[in-house]
């Protein structure tokens, strides 16, 4: 192919040629970082809960006044529920995955040490894993007679009981390499916990201490009695009629209680993610309006430069040149044009990924990700100049014998 | 003259409609992009109390013990029940109230309304004089209410139109947990955004419906709700004695010898109490007024901040797309350039007309990007964050929005203007 004299073509448009050089770059530098960002948040959207999200529905139900008889109440609220058709496991834990609020505690690897290690959220209330359909990878559960009152511990801290259950992702944190299972963590230096069992996932409900820290979790045998959620587990196709029926069983014990939550742990995650998916929408839209607007401006000056060409695309007709020729001449040009926009762009892509990084928390812009923006950049390139180059195609040589 | 160079422009754009209609769209994109997240940022980083907030300072002092101590390293956000107590009962500012949030169940007397949950306020009563809110009936509470503990409650309006139907509800009864509070007085229209005195409670759009005295909602033990943030083991289940902060402190200090005063007041009490073996750190105090407070807590969410620069840089993109249509729409008239110039139009003449084409230009993409930002503002109060109410354009931002458009595009004209009234009018007219 004839470069050559296309490249002489762009000494003559110098400024023209370079502004398309430049949008072009720019775009690609969007575009490589604007996926890439999409990606991050798709991700994050479809982060494990190490739950069993499908099966399982929350009912919040608060109590109004003092309720000195809180304890007794509880159990009966649990039998009730216990007692719907369809319901598989219910326990009240203190908190439940994606409601962006959490219970977090300090984690010391020894009683002398002075600095956290990090701090992890806590899980507790009886039956939490059975119900929560959360996976032990290792160890065991709970024995019935290693639980205490949640009360009782904060009014003496020593009477925290002695065992813990943690993620696979904590134990790697804290003991790389190593078993967790017999391990010692303190929450304070005078409660030695060893780790009993540890679960493959399990999802801090609040994601404010950052995406790393999303599973270091930590369970322990408390009971309590007011607060907390009550979690159902029920088959998929149930959970309605069981929320529905949860709620009527409540009410009918004290119908002046206030019911401040009743989801299913599907809407739970849709909602806690919803600030992304907006996000991630938001940056296709800017993906789609960038490349619209480069992709007309290619149309735009190609068709400029058809018009301003016309009598030397007839003189070059009538010297012999056919219409594919013509039509690859432009072709041509535009994907070197485009070419070295991309080159241009990957650079200008990779400053505004390390921009991200220092300004943003991002990772680093994976290299995979410059070929996905240069391979749009050439197929938006190559349609948008499609139409204008069979214009030019289309001119006759008669036009060279012509003055204008 | 300039009427004549419109005229000209006008004729001039309309006779290529395709390239004008690429132009005006490219910049309408542009600014309707940027003009969107402009506006949800300017609404974000807007001041909660203007005129006041200068005189409204946070103070925070360090209470915890030796583990995990850094030099250096920032004080907690909140103030403890002792600590707020102390400073609240020195009196050392003008005023100061001391408070935290919490959620209270109200129970209506009518029958038709199940009892609901309301976020509350449980506060001193300098906060209502201090942060100037408006009351559409009553009162606030004083000093000696606090004192005694007085089972009353202050109610924002929208609570007043709920239970009373808006009318003047003072004197009338609010149940709340089991509890009657009798109503002294109704909030006007008070929304400060976002929610600077507690940032722990969502930052935007979160305002209680209930106001308590702090010394009532303690003895009545209603619930809390915002942060608590601990230091050591000690017990925990009575909050007035625990070492826990949960409290939000707010002085007003109206004069830069009063703020200094007050600091070195912070700094002296916090020795007094290291004195008394209740502090174990080396003084380490912070006073910010209600802005330094926002910025140092990032209450602008980075999303949003992410979002402006992604619509800046598409901007850009416009803005290099306009300037290359530009140049071509500009050379391709070189022939009547060559001519006016060759009848003796000046350079200058020449460059100014083509300057009130892209100033054209510009006008008219502001008036697309107008319409886009406000489908944009509209896409965003969609949204489930709780900042997305606020979206909305103020005169300030249409204003920005125009001079935004027509500096882009008069700027995207300087460079082919200054190329095309540089042609040299002889060698075009000879090669015609």
């Amino acid at each position: 192919m004839d470069i050559l004299p296309i490249l002489a073509t762009f000494r003559r448009h110098r400024i023209t040629a370079l502004l398309i050089v430049l949008e072009i770059a720019l775009t690609c530098a969007i575009v490589c970082n604007a996926v890439f960002l999409i990606s991050q948040r798709v991700h994050r959207v479809d982060m494990p809960s190490g739950v069993a999200e499908h099966e399982l529905v929350q009912v919040q139900v608060v109590d109004i006044g003092d309720r000195p008889d809180a304890k007794a109440r509880g159990e009966e609220d649990l039998a009730a529920l216990r007692a719907i058709p369809g319901v598989k496991s219910v326990a009240r834990i203190n908190q439940l995955p994606f409601t962006d609020s959490s219970w977090n505690n300090n984690i010391f690897l020894s009683a002398t040490q002075k600095q956290p290690t990090l701090d992890a959220t806590l899980y507790f209330g009886i039956n939490v894993l059975q119900t929560l359909g959360t996976r032990l990878t290792e160890g065991r559960d709970f024995n019935p007679d290693e639980y205490a009152e949640y009360r009782d511990v904060l009014r003496d801290p020593k009477l925290t009981p002695p065992v813990v259950i943690i993620t696979r992702a904590l134990a790697q944190k804290l003991w790389p390499g190593e078993s967790a299972l017999g391990q010692t963590i303190y929450f304070d230096p005078q409660t030695p916990m060893q780790v009993i069992g540890v679960v493959a996932d399990l999802i801090r409900p609040s994601l404010s201490g950052g995406d790393d820290a999303a599973q270091w979790t930590t369970v322990v045998p408390l009971r309590f009695s007011g607060g907390g959620s009550y979690a159902l587990r029920t088959d998929p196709g149930q959970r309605q009629r069981v929320i529905k029926a949860a709620v009527t069983a409540l009410k009918a014990l004290d119908p002046k209680r206030i019911i401040r939550q009743q989801r299913t742990l599907d809407d739970a995650r849709a909602e806690f993610f919803q600030a992304d998916r907006a996000m991630a929408g938001m940056l296709l839209g800017v993906i789609l309006a960038v490349l619209l607007v480069t992709g007309l401006g290619i149309v735009g000056l190609a068709s400029f430069w058809v018009a301003q060409r016309r009598r030397t695309i007839g003189i070059r007709r009538a010297l012999g040149a056919t219409r594919g020729d013509i039509l690859r001449y432009f072709q041509t040009e535009n994907f070197l044009i485009v070419t070295f926009g991309i080159l241009l762009g990957m650079v200008l892509a990779y400053g505004l990924s390390l921009w991200l990084m220092a300004h943003y928390e991002m990772p680093r812009l994976p290299v995979a990700y410059l070929p996905i923006g240069a391979i749009v950049l050439w197929l938006i390139g190559q349609a948008a100049v499609l139409g204008p180059a069979m214009r030019a195609a289309a001119v006759p040589p008669v036009v060279a014998t012509r003055s204008v | 003259m300039f009427a004549y160079y419109i005229d000209l422009a006008v004729r001039s754009l309309k006779r290529n409609k395709a390239l004008t209609a690429l132009m005006v769209l490219a910049i309408a994109l542009g600014i309707g992009a940027s003009m969107t997240t402009l506006t949800v940022l300017h609404a974000l980083s807007g001041d909660p109390l203007p005129g006041r907030s200068g005189q409204l300072y946070y103070p925070q002092i360090d209470p915890r013990d030796m583990n995990g101590y850094q030099p250096g390293g920032e004080p907690p956000g909140q103030v403890s029940w002792i600590d707020g107590a102390n400073l609240l009962r020195a009196k050392r500012a003008r005023r100061q109230a001391l408070m935290t949030g919490g959620q209270v169940p109200v129970q209506p007397t009518q029958a038709n309304l199940d009892p609901f949950y309301v976020d509350a306020r449980y506060t001193t009563a300098d906060f209502f004089p201090m942060f100037d809110t408006p009351f559409e009936y009553g009162r606030a509470w004083t000093a000696a209410e606090d004192e005694a503990t007085a089972r009353v409650a202050v109610i924002s309006s929208s609570l007043n139109a709920k239970l009373f139907g808006g009318k003047n509800s003072i004197g009338k009864t609010l149940r709340a947990d089991d509890v009657d509070l009798r109503i002294i007085g109704v909030l006007g229209d008070w929304r400060p955004n976002p929610h600077f005195y507690d940032l722990y409670l969502g930052q935007y759009g979160e305002n209680e419906d209930v106001f308590v005295p702090l010394s009532t909602s303690q003895d009545l033990k209603y619930a809390h709700s915002g942060s608590v943030d601990c230091w050591s083991s000690g017990g925990q289940e009575n909050m007035k004695t625990a070492p826990c902060t949960w409290l939000q402190l707010w002085v007003q200090l109206d004069t830069p010898a009063e703020f200094e005063s007050y600091q070195s007041f912070l700094i002296h009490y916090s020795q007094e109490q290291k004195g008394l073996g209740r502090f174990q750190r080396p003084p380490n105090v912070r006073l910010r007024d209600v802005m330094q407070w926002l910025d140092y807590s990032h209450v602008v969410p980075a999303d949003v901040r992410l979002q402006t620069w992604l619509a800046l840089g598409f901007l850009m993109v416009c803005l290099v797309n306009t300037v290359g249509l530009m140049l071509a729409k500009f050379l391709r008239r070189s022939g009547e350039i060559s001519v006016r110039r060759a009848l003796g139009a000046a350079r200058r003449a020449v460059f100014e007309q083509l300057l009130v084409e892209a100033g054209i230009v510009g006008l008219a993409g502001g008036i697309g990007g107008l319409l886009l930002a406000q489908v944009g503002l509209w896409l965003v109060r969609q949204q489930p964050a709780d900042y997305a109410k606020l979206a909305h354009l103020d005169p300030m931002m249409l204003g920005v929005t125009f001079v935004l458009a027509i500096g882009a595009s008069l700027l995207a004209g300087l460079l082919p203007a200054w190329r095309a009234c540089r042609i040299a009018p002889a060698l075009q007219l000879k090669a015609n």
